[in-house]
């Protein structure tokens, strides 16, 4: 089974098409990164897939459920880590973890039981009893991206997931995401194209909200007669023709 | 029972932020207190009917319930400009979970804010009866009225906006049109008029009827109910609508 299956997925904003009859099909366990320019759709399309807003037409299914009809089923296997960093500013990183782990439906020693898994697992003990306000950029991001693994979703999608991070803190990130491949899917939108090639399977280029390219790093590469990924993505993100 | 567990544990959460928020305790439970002492010790030197601590207690509890209003609406507005609600929107939690996390937590603090109050009241001369639990109770509604109107503030303004409508005019606005710090009756016409449509004068006199023992109280308390019950409705109202929208 596909983790995610698009249908004709549109979205429009009074005249703006943000995303224009999406098809695409992300294998489990797969690592997907959405690219496009500012304004592509790439946001827009992680929200209708998040059932946070619903499509003008068309349908997605996640884990074969339906985020037109079943939004509920929809919300209870995936998890998301917006673009911004989203925390409770005067929680601690425990309580922050333990507050997520408790709105999936964990009681409070299951919760407890996680929140700890959790803090060893992305390197977060020594702060765990910090306010999540008073973190740095790189603790807050490693701490919303824990946030977003605790109720252990089936799709997790990462929006931005480095963006404004020193290269070293990025590169510290790129490990704990690619020590997450596998276990769930992974659908990651970015704007650095080394972090896409680095850590994708496969990598959907979106422009003027469709979809203009599909393939592994090497297979864009190829299809645009480009030397660098850079090169290829510019090629394809500025194509009018869509796959 | 997950849903149920759900709610608590956002209501817990929200309760925390609420309650490790300085301002909360300042304007919640300091400023009124302040309040009262100041302008009872005014009344013992230049004694005036209104200041009466009978009349005064009450007015200044209903009073130190209009910063509910801005401590719903700071944690919504915040919530929503730092996209921790977008976040949360994508939780199993349903429309009116949300509210009711926001609320629940309120509800404690309001009974604790008019039990400080009452408290002091006492040591400034209130008489002790159980006029005084009555008037707790009886000043939940008014507190669900401010609880509301912050719930709704939150939801269709911005963290910026919040703060001056909310900190400012919403609290000055309910505390002059509610007869705590003059006699309405003395103005008449137009704007005794409006302070009798509104519900924050309603307020204050079924706390004072409460504290009294006198009557009028529920037809007070029925009028602060509808408006409450009115307000909550549209909150519960746009917050759906803001949440379709995903903002």
């Amino acid at each position: 089974m596909n983790a995610i299956e698009t249908q004709g997925l549109t979205r429009q904003f009074q005249t703006l098409t943000a995303v224009d009859h999406l098809d695409l099909a992300v294998k489990q366990g797969e690592l997907f990164a959405l690219l496009g320019v500012n304004g592509a759709g790439k946001t827009t399309a992680i929200r209708m897939l998040c059932g946070l807003i619903a499509p003008t037409s068309g349908d997605a299914l996640v884990m074969g459920k339906s985020v037109v009809r079943e939004t509920g089923a929809v919300k209870a296997a995936i998890a998301v880590s917006p673009q911004e960093t989203a925390v409770g500013r005067h929680l601690t990183v425990r309580e922050n973890l333990m507050l997520m782990a408790g709105l999936h439906g964990c009681s409070r020693a299951e919760a407890r039981q996680k929140t700890e898994a959790m803090l060893e697992r992305l390197r977060l003990a020594e702060a765990a009893d910090r306010r999540a306000g008073k973190l740095s950029g790189g603790w807050m991001r490693r701490l919303s991206i824990a946030m977003a693994l605790i109720s252990e979703p089936q799709v997790l999608f990462l929006d931005e997931p480095t963006l404004g991070l020193d290269v070293l803190i990025r590169r510290e990130l790129w490990q704990v995401i690619r020590g997450l491949k596998g276990k769930s899917t992974i659908v990651l939108t970015t704007h650095y194209l080394e972090e896409a090639e680095a850590l994708s399977d496969r990598i959907g280029i979106l422009a003027h909200g469709r979809l203009t390219a599909l393939g592994t790093a090497a297979e864009l590469m190829e299809k645009a007669g480009a030397g660098t990924f850079e090169d290829a993505f510019i090629a394809l993100a500025g194509e009018e023709a869509a796959v | 029972m997950r849903r149920v567990r759900r709610i608590l544990c956002f209501a817990g959460r929200c309760a925390k932020e609420i309650a490790r928020d300085p301002l909360t305790l300042f304007f919640g439970l300091a400023f009124p207190v302040l309040l009262l002492l100041m302008l009872s010790l005014i009344q013992a030197n230049i004694p005036v009917d209104l200041f009466r601590i009978e009349h005064l207690a009450p007015g200044v509890a209903v009073f130190g319930q209009s910063f509910l209003a801005l401590f719903s609406a700071i944690l919504i507005s915040r919530d929503r400009s730092t996209a921790l609600l977008a976040r949360l929107y994508a939780t199993p939690l349903r429309p009116m979970d949300f509210l009711l996390g926001y609320l629940l937590p309120l509800l404690p603090m309001a009974l604790c804010q008019g039990a400080v109050v009452y408290a002091v009241s006492l040591a400034l001369g209130l008489p002790l009866s159980g006029r005084i639990l009555a008037a707790l109770g009886v000043g939940m509604i008014p507190a669900l009225l401010y609880i509301a109107l912050g719930l709704l503030c939150g939801t269709v303004l911005s963290d910026r906006q919040v703060g001056g409508i909310c900190g400012a005019l919403l609290t000055n606005l309910s505390a002059w049109l509610s007869g705590i710090w003059f006699d309405i009756s003395l103005l008449g016409g137009a704007f005794g008029a409006i302070c009798k449509a509104l519900p924050f004068y309603h307020a204050v006199e079924a706390c004072r009827a409460a504290i009294a023992g006198t009557a009028g109280l529920w037809g007070h308390l029925a009028w602060v109910a509808a408006y409450a019950a009115a307000l909550m409705a549209l909150a519960a109202f746009c917050f759906r609508r803001k949440m379709k929208k995903g903002v």
